[in-house]
């Protein structure tokens, strides 16, 4: 049985046929072919899969595609826009943010949010604030920097 | 500007495709036709098969094969164990890829169905039926070497993989019988379960009409899994290519080669079309190699004025239900040879068992041996200080090697190559302001507050290793690695290079190398690896090799690249080559630097070859096989600041300061960056990770939700410095990184935690130190039980 579903990814709306059991994580990567999202755990536990559903940050692996019909999705691909890097991802790589790179999409959309809910957020407040995405590589510190100097940046670009 | 760029913290060319997800890690490469492969893993510890009934599952849909051992047999050989330690008396267990009549740990393989669909794949795994007739199991070391313990292999008496000795220097029975002081612990280092975050992944693709087998693996070791792949499934070397694309950490947990990974490729083989599997997390923990689980019994001998005289140990270490592709050398070779530490100590002697259990097997996890011994030296000089009332720093500096620059012999056999440890104390001490810490902590005990300090001053050796010595223990393989430097004409640069970098950052040190060496921006270099076909051979990235071993190749190559630079520019100066100079990619005449050649004219020339010198081949591209004369040995001071809750037992890490030695630092922030993860893994060890079975052997930590992992919330910052000690023999000096930070942290708040809980009583506590575990050692240190 399949149940059709229309969900618009990164500004581009898909219509398709899918299993009432597929995870929204499966149908971003294995329907629409976009890789960037992650799978880390089977337990969301990790944080690998966080994408934004109609704006807000979001497990991609807690969420059936077909829950999903009707919203809009951002992903790590779509989350620049039209310009070619957002201010987060200018500062993980100005900062290290990263090294492997696994955890990154989803720490950056959840460093997204974060910064949502608190536009000038200290390092404690953004150490809390990603209690839920799980980095093995870098230790976080670069993490933490790295969603300072974004906060300073789009607050620099928009006082 | 250009040669500056070494030593420069300049931003990563790795990350763009990182951060805007254009990474191809192997679970995003999909081939038209892609075939899913799921395994079914045992439920049991321990289990005899009696029979396997695979038709519903056959004939469910969407599915195209089953496979169990009877299909295997003959056409899958075992998995290999390729560290053959010798005087050790090591037996290995055939570890079929699919069990043939016996599972020996929960996630041994039973059978693989092959389907179109990966949901199709896993659907059918629940049709198989097995019928299972249950055997004892045993799952810590030393009770599988106690009498009467279930019997894993029958061929293997006692469960004993093998015993390995090391001894060193003078008499330890005569230390110890002599020794004013003697102190002893048991340390439990415990399991753990390294979670790259990216899951282990194959995809193979086998085409029939030429016989090649393709092959995307989540390796840190393309190079070995080639090699061992055509041992195993029987296509032969040159028409395999393994390809290690993206990988998301590996941690050691991504060296050995797998029977999963085996599998996949017969299954492509057998059914002529791509094959991908990917393992969940759950199936991770269950089937992905671990690390540690030592027993250690352990003493030391000294005088009354702090000065040691001998260490013993006993240590029964874990290795699982059959031996990894690396295993026998991680708790020997990498560990017990270096129970010296950075102290000078006259007399050593180690016994290790390692021991078949009913467990997942135990391979290397960062650090890999090293950890335990840094862990096992740093207790028993915390032990002593205890025991003879000094300043755990003090005793340190009673025992410190002196200062060497080239050289210094440890009893157990290696030779150091350079360090200062006490100047990386110094350094610490003061950074820390160690002094007015202890002033802080005498002064909270006064009002029941319970802060400790603890140091971990270490040494530890990487860079692996000269060939010969890989040879002459028993490691089936080189350890040298290359490096092809080639120009183009328009003087851009492509490096090609054997080891299989997967975060470390790489493809951004190296272009500085190779902008150091010849003067072009590290920009103009482009840095291949990971794939078989299009790199020279390599032994992979481990050990903290990469660099040490990785870029010395790297920067011969370039030097050789320089060379024939020189001798093509005379020509074209119309002059000797003995007067001819070079400073950052310019090629002049001594004394008139204002008429040169650049790199780029010379790469140019050497391409087009217009006008060469008399017996110049075209072409300016060099190849260097590097196997280093010896390994490194970086080293560092780290101190843990911690409070504890005596109420709760909840344990708070305050501070972490950390003076590390690698060298030269090619590029700083990278270093930063190795130091962090590195220090958090080990932080991690101490206070939060377990892996952990029941008697059963059931694992009870088997998913993300069970077994904790290191979060933001919970670390403070960790404050990073550093010293600069170069490797006499290395042609840049520089040692390695990238497991230094796990290989000190453990011990130092483990230490710091004994050190705050010291006016409670409280002795030892084992490792994870959780609140429960501290508050119950309290309770019982109290008399309150
Ligand atoms: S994949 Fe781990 S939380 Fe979604
Ligand atoms: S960068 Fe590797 S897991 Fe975060």
């Amino acid at each position: 049985m399949t149940i059709p579903v229309s969900i618009s990814v990164n500004g581009r709306r898909y219509d398709r046929e899918v299993e009432p059991r597929l995870l929204l994580v499966h149908f971003i990567r294995d329907v629409l072919g976009l890789t960037g999202t992650k799978v880390g755990c089977d337990t969301s536990q990790c944080g690998s899969c966080t994408i934004l559903l109609d704006g807000v940050s979001a497990k991609a692996c807690t969420c059936l595609a077909v829950q999903a019909d009707g919203a809009s999705v951002t992903t790590i691909e779509g989350l620049a826009g039209d310009s070619e890097l957002h201010p987060l991802q200018e500062s993980f790589w100005n900062k290290h943010g990263l090294q492997c790179g696994y955890c990154t999409p989803g720490m950056i959309l959840a460093s997204h949010e974060l910064l949502r809910c608190n536009s000038d957020p200290s390092a404690e407040e953004i150490r809390h604030g990603l209690e839920g995405n799980m980095c093995r590589c870098t230790g976080y510190q670069n993490i933490v920097r790295a969603v300072r100097d974004a906060a300073e940046t789009i607050q620099g670009g928009t006082s | 500007m250009s040669a500056s760029t070494f030593g420069s913290g300049i931003r990563r060319r790795e990350d763009p495709r990182l951060i805007t997800g254009s990474a191809s890690y192997t679970d995003d490469i999909t081939l038209p036709g892609t075939l899913h492969a799921a395994l079914l893993r045992s439920p049991y510890a321990h289990a005899r098969i009696n029979g396997i009934d695979t038709s519903q599952a056959a004939a469910a849909q969407g599915v195209v094969a089953v496979y169990t051992s009877a299909d295997t047999e003959g056409e899958i050989a075992p998995s290999p164990c390729a560290w053959l330690l010798p005087d050790s008396g090591l037996t290995i267990a055939d570890y079929h890829c699919v069990a043939k009549d016996t599972v020996r740990y929960v996630g041994d393989i039973v059978a693989v169905v092959v389907a179109e669909t990966r949901h199709e794949a896993y659907d059918a795994l629940d049709l198989i039926e097995v019928d299972y007739e249950p055997l004892d199991a045993v799952v810590e070391p030393k009770k599988a070497a106690a009498d009467g313990a279930p019997q894993l292999h029958g061929e293997i008496a006692g469960n004993q993989a093998f015993h390995w000795t090391v001894t060193g220097g003078g008499d330890i029975d005569e230390a110890f019988s002599e020794a004013d002081v003697v102190v002893k612990e048991t340390i439990i280092q415990q399991r753990l379960i390294p979670n790259a975050m990216e899951p282990r992944a194959t995809l193979a693709s086998y085409t029939a009409a030429t016989g090649e087998l393709t092959v995307w693996n989540t390796t840190q070791n393309p190079h070995i899994l080639r090699f061992l792949s055509s041992l195993v499934i029987g296509v032969p070397e040159d028409r395999l290519r393994v390809i290690a694309p993206e990988v998301g950490g590996g941690f050691g947990s991504k060296i050995a080669a797998y029977p999963a990974d085996f599998i996949t490729m017969f299954c492509s083989k057998k059914l002529g079309a791509p094959v991908k599997w990917v393992e969940s997390r759950s199936e991770n923990y269950q089937a992905t190699t671990h690390g540690r689980d030592h027993v250690q019994e352990i003493e030391l001998a000294a005088t009354a004025d702090g000065k040691i005289k001998g260490l013993r140990a006993t240590v029964w270490a874990g290795m699982g239900a059959y031996l990894s592709t690396a295993a026998p050398g991680i708790p020997t070779i990498l560990h017990g040879l270096m129970l010296s530490g950075v102290y000078d100590i006259p007399a050593i002697h180690e016994d290790v068992y390692g021991l078949y259990t009913n467990t997942t097997p135990v391979e290397a996890y960062r650090g890999a041996g090293r950890p335990e011994a840094t862990f096992m030296v740093e207790r028993l000089v915390d032990l002593l200080a205890a025991k003879l009332g000094l300043d755990p720093a003090e005793v340190r500096r009673r025992n410190f090697i002196p200062k060497f620059d080239n050289g210094h012999d440890v009893v157990t056999g290696l030779t150091y190559d350079s360090g200062n440890y006490d100047g990386a104390l110094s350094k610490l001490l003061a950074e820390s302001d160690y002094q007015q810490l202890r002033a802080e902590q005498a002064e909270a005990r006064k009002s029941g507050r319970y802060i400790g300090l603890g140091l971990s001053t270490y040494v530890e050796i990487c860079g692996l290793g000269p060939s010969q010595v890989a040879g002459a223990i028993g490691f089936q393989g080189g350890l040298w690695e290359s490096a092809i430097v080639r120009f183009h004409p328009s003087g851009k640069v492509h490096v090609m290079i054997g080891a299989s970098p997967h975060g470390q950052g790489e493809e951004t040190t190296f272009a500085q190398i190779i902008a150091g060496e010849l003067g072009v921006s590290p920009d103009d270099v482009k840095v291949i690896h990971g794939d078989t076909d299009n790199t020279p051979m390599g032994w992979g990235t481990y050990g903290s090799r990469t660099t040490a071993v990785g870029g010395a190749a790297l920067a011969l190559a370039a030097r050789k690249i320089r060379d024939k630079a020189k001798v093509i520019a005379a020509h074209l100066l119309e002059a000797a080559v003995e007067d001819m100079d070079y400073d950052d990619g310019k090629f002049f005449v001594k004394g008139s630097p204002d008429s040169s050649k650049t790199i780029q004219d010379i790469a140019l020339m050497a391409n087009v070859a217009w006008n060469m010198p008399e017996g110049v081949e075209a072409g300016l591209e060099a190849t260097t096989f590097y196997d280093p004369p010896n390994f490194v040995f970086p080293y560092g001071a780290h101190l843990a600041v911690v409070e504890v809750d005596a109420e709760s037992g909840n344990v708070e890490l305050k501070r972490y300061v950390a003076v590390d030695d690698c060298g030269p630092q090619i590029n700083p922030v990278i270093v930063e960056g190795q130091v962090h993860g590195g220090i958090v893994q080990g932080i991690g060890q101490a206070l939060w990770e377990e892996g952990v079975y029941d008697d059963d052997g059931q694992l009870l930590t088997g998913t993300m939700l069970d077994y904790a992992l290191p979060r933001a919330d919970r670390l403070p910052d960790i404050e990073v410095h550093s010293t600069v000690t170069p490797s006499p023999h290395h042609p840049l000096g520089v040692k390695g990184i990238g497991e230094a930070g796990t290989i000190a942290s453990t011990a130092a708040v483990y230490n710091a935690v004994i050190d705050a809980l010291a006016p409670l009583g409280v002795e030892a506590v084992n490792m994870p130190l959780t609140p429960e575990r501290v508050w119950r050692s309290i309770q019982a240190a109290q008399g309150r039980n």
